[in-house]
């Protein structure tokens, strides 16, 4: 039962994912596709959570971390580059 | 029914309500007009999501092996943390290179308010220049 209902919510957050790249293809803005990215991030990473209960496992615990500092670190360097063109800025006048 | 069991049965339903929530947030992703709505489904209910499984998955581990898993904890508080300030300054980004709002929107306060800044900056400015033409 247990079980079951893990399976559920692995269902429901893969829906989710399908619905975020449905939006990746279609969205009409960058900042449209940066927002599924994102989206797909998070919910990849509470997947993984369900996953690793499922299996009775804790050897992805580690990988929960890094996808959500990576997600949060793409999003940034997407939105600073579709503010200003760039995403390491040089300083010329020093 | 022992109390694990009973702990075991609430985290599987803290993951289930999770899901529903992240399919909530996705159903908001499709249906909603504008960028700047649609990221207030995506940022809000998605972290709700992810908090509410990452929490059933902590207890189920508490439940099972009592294992108390700190990098999960460290994951609950590195999402809460970091997904608002993502969705700010993805929309400030989206904001600052000109995406338009949906049609329904009545009003646009920060770029009216941008407006008024620069036509203070344009005024100031002028009546600079007139000062500096009357001294000469």
């Amino acid at each position: 039962m247990v079980n079951t209902l893990m399976l559920i919510a692995l269902i429901l957050f893969s829906f989710t994912i399908v619905i975020a790249v449905y939006r990746i293809i279609r969205g009409p803005s960058k900042p449209d596709r940066v927002i599924a990215l994102d989206m797909i991030g998070v919910n990849l990473l509470a997947s993984i959570a369900v996953v690793s209960c499922l299996l009775e496992t804790k050897a992805f615990m580690e990988v929960i971390l890094i996808l959500g500092i990576l997600s949060f670190i793409g999003t940034i360097a997407f939105s600073k580059y579709i503010e200003r063109g760039v995403i390491v800025e040089r300083r010329h006048n020093r | 029914m022992n109390a694990d069991t009973i702990v075991e049965y609430t985290a599987a339903i803290l993951m289930v309500t999770g899901g529903l929530m992240s399919l909530v947030s996705a159903i908001g992703l499709i249906r909603l007009p504008d960028v700047y709505t649609r990221s207030h489904a995506a940022t809000k209910s998605s972290t709700l999501a992810v908090l509410l499984t990452l929490l059933g998955g902590f207890l189920y581990f508490w439940a099972l092996e009592r294992f108390i898993s700190v990098r999960l904890l460290l994951g609950i508080l590195f999402v809460f943390l970091t997904a608002p300030v993502a969705g700010h300054v993805i929309i400030r980004a989206a904001h600052r290179s000109g995406v338009k709002l949906a049609d329904i929107s009545k009003k646009d306060e920060l770029a009216e308010a941008k407006e008024r800044l620069m036509e203070e900056q344009n005024l100031e400015r002028l009546n600079r220049e007139k000062k500096n033409d009357s001294g000469v």
